[in-house]
This record gives structure tokens, sequence and C-alpha cells, in this order.
């Protein structure tokens, strides 16, 4: 079927015919582009949205008290509910099992100064076991430590914008800011991928802040890592668990949805991962679209192909071509060009994703882009395919027309 | 070579049947050039596509050269056709993008003829009509006269035991017309049996033999004094 004598037959018909050959090239080459460059573009979303997720750590929980909402052993309702040292202490003896760290965050936002630039700062006082948290990375430096805490220490860790507002070019380290009427020395300066507004932010020691606040003991939140070890499962009974105990503790109606709120970066990464599948399955469905467009487009060009062609072919059949012979004909001629096309589209796809890189992350959210590569040759086989088969139904038809029908002036 | 017993052709038109063909009794000898004549409308181009294999009969018999053809499948219709008949066309349909050579090569190629072989002879035959020279250029280049004779090349390089030719100088003027049936007449006289369809008396007279067809039926049979064209 494939000798010699069929493919140089083949490309004389290709050299001969550039518009046809060109269309139907250009079409699966286009179609495989599109989808190529879609269905990456598509990961790169998946990618960026993956890498802001993953700021926080993902063994965390945040406690939040708020107002109640229901009236509960002899307390109002809408009473508002404190975290306090005491609850602190409790919660990481009686959890110790679960707990890796555990640290309250005071935020607040003042104005900070140095020399003559000033500005004003959402301020958090926190323990050493914040920067796990967040997963703050040290430039310079270190972060708040156990002894800050327990000596009330008037230490700051600004992060890499504040120091680039106030300081200029100058080193923070070691310098004094002022902030709240006092003086504050700056001993670490810290980074974070969560984004711009995650670097202008100060850390302060807790029990510093809560001296200053007029010896409240009130911490804020709490924040809380558990021990990865105890799993998706373990997280959801602590969890639960830590809210009973809680509730209990704070004198909250156990069945009030208000006065605590406990949020886990477990039951977030659910919906996460729930968000992912969603984006999965618009690209899947964006991807198939396109593909389904290259297959209706090349199967319009064949029909349209075999059309041009029907009296050529009854000429062929009447010197003597077999119904066979001119179906293997069209159909060989179809595979080539789809089959040269559609890689040449897929390879020019890649090296599109390949060139964007990370060009498009800023504006976009698109980091780098990408196809499996079995992926994109599946798709171009796909298209193969149903070219080829598109080619065959009309194909089939003219070779079975009569030659003199064919061969019909008109 | 050609023996037609009762043939009966008709074509269904919607719920009427249209009787083209009542019985023709046809024979036609080896060497003989022969003219079927008729009004259009006559069933002579039925005739000449039944005896081209073209089209299938409903009733009669037909032998080719003491085979008898019948039960023709689209793959067997196509290699008897390749092996016993030639065409000629009175638009020509030569491969528009193939040239002259090209399109001679055409039937050899299907008859699994290797390439250097299917170019000499096939160079052979467009020299035989006069046109080697025009071998490498394409049908678009060529003039009427020309184009006719590709495709009476085209007809001949595969060695048929008969020519059938459909109005082959309906689309030319009266001089190359000429020109192409002195071909076919010198065709003849080598031996080859050739039937041509034509409603134009003067091209009828320079066969051999004129059958008149009318309504389906023949009217008149009868040999002729073959006219020299040129």
């Amino acid at each position: 079927m494939f000798s010699r004598d069929r493919w140089l037959e083949i490309f004389e018909t290709i050299r001969k015919n550039k518009l046809r050959t060109f269309l139907s090239g250009f079409t699966v080459a286009l179609g495989i582009l599109i989808f190529v460059v879609l269905f990456g573009f598509g990961n790169g979303l998946k990618n960026t949205f993956d890498k802001f997720f993953k700021d926080d750590a993902l063994n965390t929980m945040w406690v939040r008290p708020s107002r109640t909402s229901k009236p509960y052993m002899g307390y109002e309702a809408n009473r508002r509910i404190e975290l306090i040292n005491a609850d602190l202490e409790d919660v990481s003896k009686r959890f110790e099992f679960y707990i890796q760290g555990i640290t309250p965050r005071i935020s607040f936002s003042g104005t900070v100064g140095y020399k003559l630039e000033s500005n004003n700062y959402p301020i958090r006082g926190v323990g050493p076991s914040h920067k796990n948290n967040e997963m703050t990375i040290m430039m310079k430096g270190r972060f708040i430590n156990g002894l800050d805490v327990d000596n009330k220490e008037r230490n700051v860790v600004i992060g890499r914008l504040v120091e680039q507002d106030l300081f200029k070019d100058e080193d923070a380290i070691g310098k004094f800011i002022s902030g709240g009427g006092r003086s504050w020395k700056v001993v670490g300066v810290f980074q974070d991928d969560g984004g711009d507004n995650e670097e202008r932010i100060i850390y302060a020691p807790y029990s510093t802040i809560q001296m200053i606040q007029k010896g409240t003991d009130d911490i804020g939140q709490m924040i809380i890592s558990y021990k990865p070890e105890i799993g998706y499962a373990g997280a959801v009974a602590f969890e639960k668990q830590l809210k009973k105990y809680l509730k209990q503790k704070k004198f909250i109606d156990p069945t009030d949805p208000r006065g605590l709120f406990i949020r886990s970066a477990a039951s977030d990464l659910k919906e996460n991962d729930q968000f992912t599948s969603v984006l999965q399955y618009i690209i899947s469905f964006v991807g198939i679209g396109t593909l389904l467009a290259g297959i209706i487009g090349i199967s319009n060009i064949m029909v349209f192909v075999v059309k041009e062609r029907t009296k050529e072919l009854g000429v062929r059949k009447a010197i003597g071509a077999t119904p066979k012979s001119i179906v293997g004909m069209i159909l060989h001629e179809a595979i080539f060009i789809t089959t040269i096309s559609g890689y040449f589209g897929l390879f020019v796809g890649i090296a599109f994703l390949n060139f964007i890189g990370d060009k498009l992350e800023e504006d976009y959210f698109i980091t780098n882009p990408y196809i499996d590569f079995s992926t994109g040759v599946s798709a171009t086989i796909l298209l193969i395919a149903f070219g080829a088969f598109a080619g065959y139904l009309p194909a089939k038809r003219a070779a079975s027309i009569k030659p003199i029908e064919a061969l019909r002036d008109d | 070579m050609i023996k037609i017993n009762d043939l009966h052709k008709s074509y269904k038109m919607g719920s009427n049947s249209l009787h083209v063909l009542k019985g023709i009794n046809f024979d036609v000898e080896e060497g003989e050039l022969v003219a079927i004549m008729g009004s259009s409308g006559s069933g002579k181009s039925t005739l000449l596509n039944i005896l081209g294999m073209l089209d299938l009969l409903d009733k009669g018999s037909y032998d080719l050269d003491g085979v008898q053809i019948k039960d023709l499948d689209e793959t067997k219709a196509a290699n008897y056709r390749n092996k016993f008949l030639g065409f000629v066309f009175q638009s020509f349909n030569l491969i528009n993008y193939k040239t002259a050579l090209e399109n001679v090569t055409l039937p050899l190629y299907y008859q699994g003829v290797k390439r250097k072989e299917r170019e000499a002879l096939a160079l052979e035959y467009l020299d035989n009509v006069g046109l080697k020279e025009w071998a490498t250029h394409l049908p678009s280049e060529l003039s009427g006269g020309q184009k006719q004779r590709v495709a009476i090349a085209r007809a001949l390089v595969s060695k048929p035991k008969v020519l059938l030719a459909d109005e082959p100088t309906g689309a030319l003027d009266s001089k190359t017309s000429k020109e192409v049936m002195a071909l076919i007449q010198e065709i003849n006289k080598n031996g080859k049996t050739i039937l041509i369809v034509t409603h134009e008396e003067d091209i009828a007279k320079m066969c051999s033999r004129i059958v008149r067809l009318k309504d389906g039926i023949i009217v008149e049979d009868q040999k002729n004094k073959m006219q020299k064209a040129i």
C-alpha cells in the first residue's frame, strides 16, 4: 500500500495543489497550536494558584474570637470573647500531643518612622513560632525569639519593603525605629512569597505589645501549627476537640455559630483542591472544545477537497483506478498532511509556552505554562485520526460514484 | 470483438422509468471504425457508457473479446476498463495539475507498470500523436486539439482492445476536428477497433460503418465508404 510510487504520486499532488494542502495543514496546525497554548496557560494558572496558596504553612489553624450570638449560662448574647495568655497556656498543655507550635497574634496598625521617613504599617504582636506559620523567610538578622517574649524586649522584625521604604539604602539591622512614642530596635528583616502586602508588616514580641497596651493579657488570635504526622483526619479531630474545649472554657453555647472561629489550612486545602479541580475541568473543557473545532475544520476541508476532486477521481476511475486505490490515495494524502502539520503545530506551541516561561506571571497570573508531551501527542493523533475519518467518508462516496456521473459536464 | 444481444436499459426518474435502450443487437468486428449517430436522447451515449462499463445494463448480454461482461462490481469494472478499453471524452478530461506526459502515464500507473518504463512508453505514444515536445506542459498550456491528442495518447497507452470516443470533436473547431479525425483514422488503419459517438454527419462519414439510433433502437446500420479526413 505504501509503495514508492504511491508516495511520489502523493508528493506530486501536494506540490501541485499548494492552496489545498496549505488549508488543511493550516487548520490542523492551528488547532493543535491553540490547544497546546490554551492547555499550557491553564496549567500555568494552576501553577500560580498553587504557589499563592502554599504561602501559608499547611498544618496551621487560626483561632479567632468574636461576639457571641446566643445567651448561655447566665451570660447575655453579643458578649465579646477575648483570648488571653492563660488560654494559650491551657491549650498548649492540654493538646500537647497535637501541637508543634503555638503563638498569639495581636494585630493593629501604627505609624512607624525612621529619621524623616514615616509610614503606617500593620503591626503584629507574635511569638517565635509565628515564623513557621507564615513561612516567613529571614533575609537578615533573626526573628522574634523566646527571650524577647520573656523579657518584653522592644525588638522588632520588619518586612523587606518596610526596610526599603524607611531605610532606603541603609542597613536596618541594629537601627532604631520610632513607633507609639517609643523606639524599637530592628533585629531582623524578612521576605515572604505571599506578595507585597506580606512584606510591609512589622512583627514585635506579643508580651511587649501587651505591656504597652496598658497591661492587658488579650492575645488577639491564636495560631497553632499541629504536627504534620497527625494527618488530615487527625487535624479535623483536633479542630473539633479544640473548638469544644475553648467554647466550654469561654462559656459559649455549643450551638452558637459565632463566638469563636477556627479556620484550618487543612480544610482550606480541601477547598483549594476543589477549586483546582474545577480549574482543571475548565481547562479540559476549553481544550476539548478547541480540539473539536479543529476536527470540524479538518472534516469540512476534507469534504471540500473530495468534492473539488470528484471529476479528477472520475477520470482516474475511467482509466482504471479501483475504488480501493482512490480511497487509499485520499487517505494517504490526508494523513500525511495532517501528521506533518499537526506535529508542526505541537512543536510551535511547546516552543511558545517555553518562550512565555514566567513573562506573564505578574499581570496575568500565568506561571511556567506547560503541557504534558503525551497530552499534546494524544491530541495530535486524535486530530489526525478524525481528519482521516472525515476524509474517509467522502472519499468512499466519491470512489463509489459512477465515473459517468463524476465526468458529467456541468 | 463486441457482441451485443437484446440490450435494454432504463433509468428511474422518480416514480417514472425512462426506457432508453429498447433491445439493441449489434456486433463489431476487429479493426472497424464505427460511428454511432443519433440526436440527443436517442440513447447513443448510454450505449457507449454500457460498452465502456461506466454503466450497467438491465437486460441482455455483452461480450467483449470473448469475455462475457456481467456481474460487474466496481473493482472488476475498473480492471476491465484498464485492460480492454480506452476512453476519449468531449471535454478531454485531462487532470489539470499533471503535465501531458504524467496524464499519459496514469493508466500505466494503475496497471502497476514501473515508473521508468511507463514514462518511456508514454513518451512514445505522445510522439505518435505528434506532441513529444509538449510532454512537460500542463493541459492549460495546450490548445483544444492538442489536449484531445494527449487524451487519445492516454487512451491508447494501455494498449486497449477498443477505443471509445464520446463526441471527440464536440469541443473543437472544424479544422482541428479534421486533424483529430485524421489521427483516429490512422490509429484505426493500424488495426485498432474504434467506436465514435457523434451527431455530426461529416464526422460519421469519415468512419467505415455508421449505426443510427433513434428512440432506443437501431434504425439503420450500414457500411460506409470511409472519407479521408484530410
